[in-house]
């Protein structure tokens, strides 16, 4: 089996996901690195230090949208014969991906949380009905594509050399009809979320952004942050810094009460690997109600406060 | 301005939703609803449509009665729905749902196509960018707000490096994230004039896709096997009687989490 991984950079630095997927790929077969963007050859080099062989290089001034990269990838399934191309998945991956699909009429897997070989077959693992399930899928014919479910494979260090190939590709028209006109990069205020032992988060359930204050009261007194959802983020109700998930981060705290929080995949690939995970929510529904710890069906606005008196008159 | 929202009629929230052993599908016999996350798309078409003029077409893949699902959509606005419904969709993966709505959106052509963050049942997130490679149009994904400017429209949106905006010529897809507004409630009188909007059921004959191009036949994904979930262990359920806050206390102390 031939992988191609998607190696995506920011900053002039590889992300960890990437890297995570391509250690993975090399345990199963001929795998081999693609960087495509601003300075591709030079981060390409990196990817040695986590033991890629190959990597191949598009150096392109394009931001980072997904169509003009599904042009690039086409190209290059086609001038390297690969059968496989895997993602870790990302704002910007997942659309190459599901773009590559459509282009290339193959198959896309997504969500997965494993691979591995069985009867000469790639098999891959994936959560489905809100991680009530785990499902085995296959793919029929090549190219297969698959997403990983961010953080599902850690980098693997490793000593070697790297042969670093460049590649070019036509890019089609409407694939640069789209532009990047604006990035800004939010500052981080207050005490930092991926220290805390003890977690507090809210989300869309608050109902309001003044309801943040009854965290902030618990948090204060339990000797925890405070943290949100992206939903609760791009609403404004709370800074980008305290935004744990994919387009997050990710913590591990003891204890972490969520508040409010339905538990979509988004949000739960940043907080999963908590200690204890205690979920307050009024909608017996909530996907969060299937992974916490200790479910508690209730209206926050009662719950919470009530367990900051409780919480102060016991810590005295 | 044209717009078309992709919506999918899915299990409702409420239903145990489960996998059928023998043939590997969703079980969609239950009580269904419209995807949750799609409320956001349909909002944001109205909003454009009431500032801007225009109409707001609902375009959906899935059974016949996903029209009963859709009457939500009309009732908070949308102004007609077309179904395209047919037994040889039936077990679509990615590419044939992409190809049949691709094909029903070009008979559309809409200024703007809208999709919303994910489906509730497939946990799918990515069918916008495969349907803009067929329709080779621009897209924006994960956008939390929508803005128009000369014929081009800006999308703002979340990535795991802070904020883009970015700008699409139209006709282009783009598909908002849950944040970008909260759907409004349909209106007693939207409710009794749902039942009279244009509502048209397509085959895929209709769209001129060979069945052999959608539904199982061209699927190039597979379920192989089901199984259980690795479990976080034994889960505490607490319904609060007054009571809920003791008794988190209590759990927290006992696991000496303080």
């Amino acid at each position: 089996m031939t992988f191609l991984v998607f190696l995506e950079h920011h900053a002039g630095g590889l992300e960890k996901g990437g890297l995570g997927v391509l250690a993975k790929a090399a345990s199963l077969g001929d795998s081999a690195g693609v960087v495509i963007g601003p300075a591709a050859r030079e981060v390409a080099t990196q990817a040695g230090a986590f033991g890629a062989s190959r990597v191949y290089a598009l150096e392109s001034e394009a931001p980072p949208l997904p169509q003009p990269r599904v042009d690039a990838f086409a190209t290059l399934v086609e001038k390297t014969g690969a059968d496989t191309v895997l993602f870790a998945a990302s704002v910007l991956a997942s659309d190459v991906a599901a773009g590559l699909a459509a282009r290339l009429d193959a198959g896309l897997n997504w969500d997965l949380t494993d691979l591995e070989i069985r009867d000469g077959e790639l098999v891959g693992k994936r959560p489905a009905l809100g991680d009530t399930v785990m499902v085995d899928v296959g793919w029929k014919g090549s190219p297969r594509l698959g997403l990983v479910r961010a953080g599902a494979f850690d980098p693997v260090e490793a000593s070697g050399s790297v042969e670093v190939e460049s590649f070019e590709s036509p890019i089609a028209e409407f694939s640069t009809l789209a532009t990047l006109i604006g990035h800004t990069v939010e500052a981080s205020t207050g005490p930092s979320i991926e220290d805390a032992d003890i977690i507090v988060a809210g989300g869309r359930g608050l109902g309001s952004p003044d309801a943040f204050s009854l965290l902030e009261e618990l948090a204060a007194a339990l000797g925890g942050a405070v943290a949100a959802t992206r939903a609760v983020v791009d609403a404004g109700w709370y800074p980008y810094s305290t935004q744990v998930g994919q387009t997050g981060k990710t913590v591990s705290p003891k204890l972490y009460i969520a508040c409010g929080i339905s538990g979509a995949i988004q949000h739960k690939v940043g907080m999963q690997g908590a200690g204890t995970i205690i979920a307050i929510n009024k909608d017996p529904n909530a996907p969060i109600f299937d992974f916490c710890d200790i479910g508690v069906m209730g209206d926050l606005h009662q719950i919470v406060p009530k367990l900051t008196e409780l919480v102060r008159s016991t810590r005295g | 301005m044209k717009i078309a929202v992709c919506v999918k009629h899915v299990p409702d929230a409420t239903v145990h939703k489960r996998i059928d052993p023998g043939t590997k599908r969703l079980v969609r016999s239950g009580e269904s609803a419209l995807n949750p996350t799609d409320l956001n798309a349909v909002e944001e078409a109205l909003r454009i449509k009431e500032a801007q003029g225009g109409e707001v077409v609902l375009v959906s893949l899935g059974p016949v009665k996903a029209i009963d699902s859709l009457r939500k959509a009309l009732a908070m606005g949308a102004d007609r729905a077309v179904v395209v419904s047919d037994e040889a969709a039936a077990g679509s993966d990615l590419l044939g749902t992409s190809r049949a709505l691709a094909a029903a959106l070009e008979r559309e052509a809409a200024d703007l196509v809208l999709f919303g963050q994910a489906s509730s049942d497939g946990d799918g997130a990515v069918l916008w960018a495969a349907v803009a490679d067929r329709l080779r149009r621009p897209v924006i994904s994960q956008v939390a707000s929508l803005t128009f400017e000369g014929g081009e429209v800006h999308g703002k949106r979340q990535t795991e490096h802070g904020y883009d905006v970015i700008s699409a010529p139209l006709p282009a897809v783009v598909a908002v994230s849950d944040a970008i507004n909260e759907p409004r409630y349909p209106s007693l009188k939207g409710i009794m004039g749902a039942k009279t909007k244009p509502q048209e059921t397509l085959s895929l004959a209709d769209l001129g896709v060979p069945p052999s191009e959608a539904g199982e036949a061209a699927a190039k994904t597979t379920v192989l096997e089901l199984g259980a979930p690795s479990s976080r262990g034994d889960q505490i359920r607490i319904e609060d009687d007054g009571s809920a806050a003791q008794k988190i206390l209590d759990l927290v102390l006992e696991r000496r989490l303080l």
